[in-house]
């Protein structure tokens, strides 16, 4: 049945990528060659329609995927089986996680993860500030090349939320109406 | 059975898988705004090891943090709530395109409110960046351990599960192995409270 089908593809897709979302599309890439569900351009284009809606690329992907291949419930099916082995594989180790959270050994490890976490977080601002920056890419790195009305955005939002308690989804709101009257 | 507090998990994840854009990183400012300073549910450095673990995890960094503090605070009911609810935003989403529309791609106010939000996002995770640096960079071990995560994560392709993997095996050594040093720390894996 499609629907078995879907549920065992896709949750192994979601058991085997570790490191998120963007993970994920090589090896449903492969499916979908295998499987043919969608063409490739199909494929191209929810990735790029993912990138301009919320939530992570791949599970956007399965959705759009299973509703292309078994309607609505297909596309629920998917969903669920993509995300049922993190909360499978999650519920677990909470337990574990819970039971030994004050031993010196879990702090010690955790005192170490933070600031490797910190420091990975700096460079995934850096990557998308230089995106922001540099809209056509790095290999023109001219003045003209620098998107100043983006960067005059990405300046005052840093300001207006590193001094006052802004709800980043009204910065989100107003920004989108913004991008649409000056770009 | 907390149904009010299964409420609260669900609405405050919907809201938060409503208004991500771009990947996991991006949910952290709405995160820490929702999760540390609006509901209360936990400390800043509990987010931090809550995104250490689900990136080294299967799965969306987005999904797995919900499930880890959904459980966290509901226990599997908890959980489900919250996965369910920071999916779902997308979900809808997406099956209103595929229904209503062959291609999103192409139409100009979209890109255009797009540049604006991506824009934002930018100055949104950088405020985060230097919030959680301040907050979890306080003794010499983890400026060096800090420092050699942003090195090898820009100029490398090494994967960020490694790099964590790294941070917690360093972890062992600094704070477990060698106690004595550990003082020069001021919060050696303390939560802070």
């Amino acid at each position: 049945m499609i629907y078995f089908e879907l549920l065992w593809r896709f949750f192994r897709i979601g058991f085997f990528t570790v490191g998120g979302g963007y993970a994920m599309l090589p090896l449903m890439q492969h499916e979908i060659e295998i499987n043919q569900w969608i063409t490739q351009q199909e494929f191209v284009d929810i990735i790029a329609i993912a990138e301009m809606t919320p939530g992570p690329v791949a599970i956007n992907a399965a959705t759009f995927i299973g509703y292309r291949v078994a309607g609505v419930l297909g596309s629920v099916v998917a969903t669920s089986a993509i995300v049922l082995p993190s909360l499978l594989i999650i519920l677990l180790l909470s337990r574990v996680l819970e039971k030994y959270r004050d031993h010196l050994l879990t702090r010690s490890i955790f005192a170490g993860i933070r600031p490797v976490v910190a420091g990975l977080i700096l460079s995934a601002a850096w990557f998308i500030a230089v995106t922001v920056i540099f809209p056509q890419g790095l290999a023109t790195l001219t003045l003209a090349s620098i998107d100043y009305a983006s960067v005059i955005i990405a300046v005052l939002v840093f300001l207006l939320v590193s001094r006052y308690k802004i709800d980043p989804i009204k910065i989100i709101i107003g920004a989108g109406l913004l991008g649409l009257v000056i770009f | 059975m907390n149904l009010e507090l299964y409420w609260q998990l669900f609405s405050s994840w919907f809201k938060i898988g409503l208004f991500t854009f771009g990947g996991g990183y991006a949910m952290l400012p709405l995160i820490e705004k929702e999760v540390v300073e609006r509901r209360g549910w936990a400390a800043q450095e509990e987010i931090i090891d809550i995104f250490a673990l689900s990136q080294s995890l299967p799965g969306a960094i987005a999904i797995n943090s919900a499930i880890f503090l959904g459980y966290r605070l509901g226990r599997v009911g908890g959980a489900v709530v919250s996965a369910v609810g920071v999916v779902l935003p997308s979900m809808l989403v997406i099956l209103g395109i595929a229904v209503f529309f062959t291609t999103l791609k192409g139409n100009a106010a979209v890109m255009a409110a797009f540049t604006g939000i991506r824009a934002a996002v930018a100055g949104l995770i950088t405020a985060a960046a230097v919030r959680i640096a301040r907050s979890s960079i306080r003794n010499l071990a983890a400026v060096i351990l800090a420092a050699l995560s942003l090195g090898i994560s820009l100029f490398t392709e090494i994967h960020a599960a490694w790099v964590i993997l790294f941070g917690a095996m360093a972890g062992i050594i600094i704070f477990y192995y060698l106690p004595q040093r550990a003082y020069l720390s001021t919060n050696a894996g303390e939560d802070k409270s």
